[in-house]
């Protein structure tokens, strides 16, 4: 790392500090690093230039930052339609799409959401640990894999925590945090105010595979896939039961069709392999489901049709 | 715009509801879509987009209010109003 950026990395730890001081309200003079520009890297993107941050997303395919690109001015107009955020408009001009890893250099606070892919993280991982400046906190967007794992990747363990955004990260104010085998409570707290002047909430929790969310949603899904393989109920009213009895805004088998139940087979496939307890074992009748290509909404058939 | 311009473009709208929200759907023409829990947030975007994609209008900006999108006919109303103020 240059002279230049080291300079850069304190000129922006010392403004954060002043700002936290002044209890700044939003991310001004803050540099944020999120890399991979899918859906969630998206999300996480504009919800922090929204807050005044200046974003650095990067992925290493540039057809995928095209369509970033778009889909960051529909994330905006989406923001003005539901919470009459006009200055959301201009958040997209915070932005700043590049193939470069090595832009991560100049961040304080970087979101990592490349695919959920165990392998493609650890290769990624392995890539960032000379770019990544010492003073950087960095938390891994994931829904199942392990913190303490990809930590021991870096050079810093005690600064990598995990963070469980909500899709759409705009609409949704609160998510999961985790804390890593050696993630320190400075590095919590320092995520914590990022989130907090990005007008979020954090449910701090310890690493174990699939934390709090996963690890019961995917029990719950699976099992209620299981009382429709058993014709205990059909999926209407397995569904039913939850949103009228329950007061649950949807069901579970209509939950599974939005997350993909391809998705779900994969993540209980995770979960099993990490606890290797048989209550993980994926129903027969998805397992049937996704080699029929029936994926849920994506493919506009699961256990309902879209 | 004539009255059978109106009916045919509600229509148009009712499908792409439908399509959406499963065949069995029931809403009547002036039921907030939103408020019902009928659809997503997300349904939103989608719908902006189908917009301006079927009946060839803009959505500006200053459009980005949810009072146009919220029924069939909040819809037809603001479609209606694009398509008059394109032609005048």
């Amino acid at each position: 790392m240059s002279e230049a950026q080291e300079e850069g990395v304190a000129g922006a730890a010392d403004q954060a500090s002043a700002d936290a001081e002044t209890k700044a309200p939003d991310l001004s003079g803050i540099r944020i690093g999120v890399v991979g520009a899918g859906l969630m890297g998206r999300g996480v993107s504009f919800r922090f230039a929204k807050f005044g941050a200046t974003v650095t997303l990067i992925d290493r395919d540039d057809a995928a930052l095209q369509e970033a690109h778009k889909a960051l001015r529909n994330i905006a107009r989406h923001d003005v339609l539901f919470n009459q955020a006009r200055e959301s408009l201009r958040a997209p001009e915070r932005i700043h799409l590049t193939t470069e890893l090595e832009s991560l250099a100049e961040c304080a606070f970087v979101v990592e959401n490349i695919t959920e892919n165990i392998e493609a993280k650890l290769a990624l991982y392995r890539r960032m640990k000379p770019i990544l400046n010492e003073e950087c906190v960095l938390a891994v967007n994931t829904s199942a894999i392990s913190i303490t794992r990809l930590a021991a990747l870096l050079a810093d363990p005690a600064r990598v925590l995990g963070i469980h955004f909500m899709n759409p990260v705009h609409m949704k104010h609160t998510a999961e945090m985790i804390r890593g085998f050696h993630t320190t409570e400075a590095s919590l707290e320092y995520a914590q105010s990022i989130l907090a002047r990005a007008g979020m909430e954090a449910v701090v929790v310890n690493d174990l595979p699939g934390f709090v969310s996963n690890r019961v949603l995917m029990l719950t899904v699976n099992e209620a896939i299981f009382t429709v393989q058993d014709g205990v109920a059909t999926p209407e009213d397995v569904d039913r039961i939850f949103r009228e009895c329950f007061g649950h805004p949807m069901g579970p088998l209509a939950t599974g069709d939005l997350i993909g139940l391809d998705t779900i087979l994969y993540t209980l496939d995770v979960l099993l392999e990490a606890y290797n307890d048989p209550k993980f074992r994926p129903a027969p009748l998805l397992r049937k489901m996704v080699d029929a290509g029936r994926l849920g909404r994506k493919s506009g058939e699961g256990f309902f049709k879209y | 715009m004539t009255a059978n311009d109106n009916d045919q473009l509600k229509s148009d709208i009712r499908d792409y509801f439908k399509s959406n929200m499963g065949k069995d759907a029931r809403f009547a023409d002036g039921d907030d879509i939103f408020a019902d829990g009928l659809v997503n947030s997300l349904f939103a975007l989608q719908l902006v987009t189908f917009l301006e994609d079927s009946f060839k209008i803009t959505v500006e900006n200053d459009d980005l209010d949810l009072q146009n999108f919220r029924s069939v006919d909040a819809i037809a109303d603001f479609v209606g109003r694009k398509r008059n103020n394109s032609a005048a």
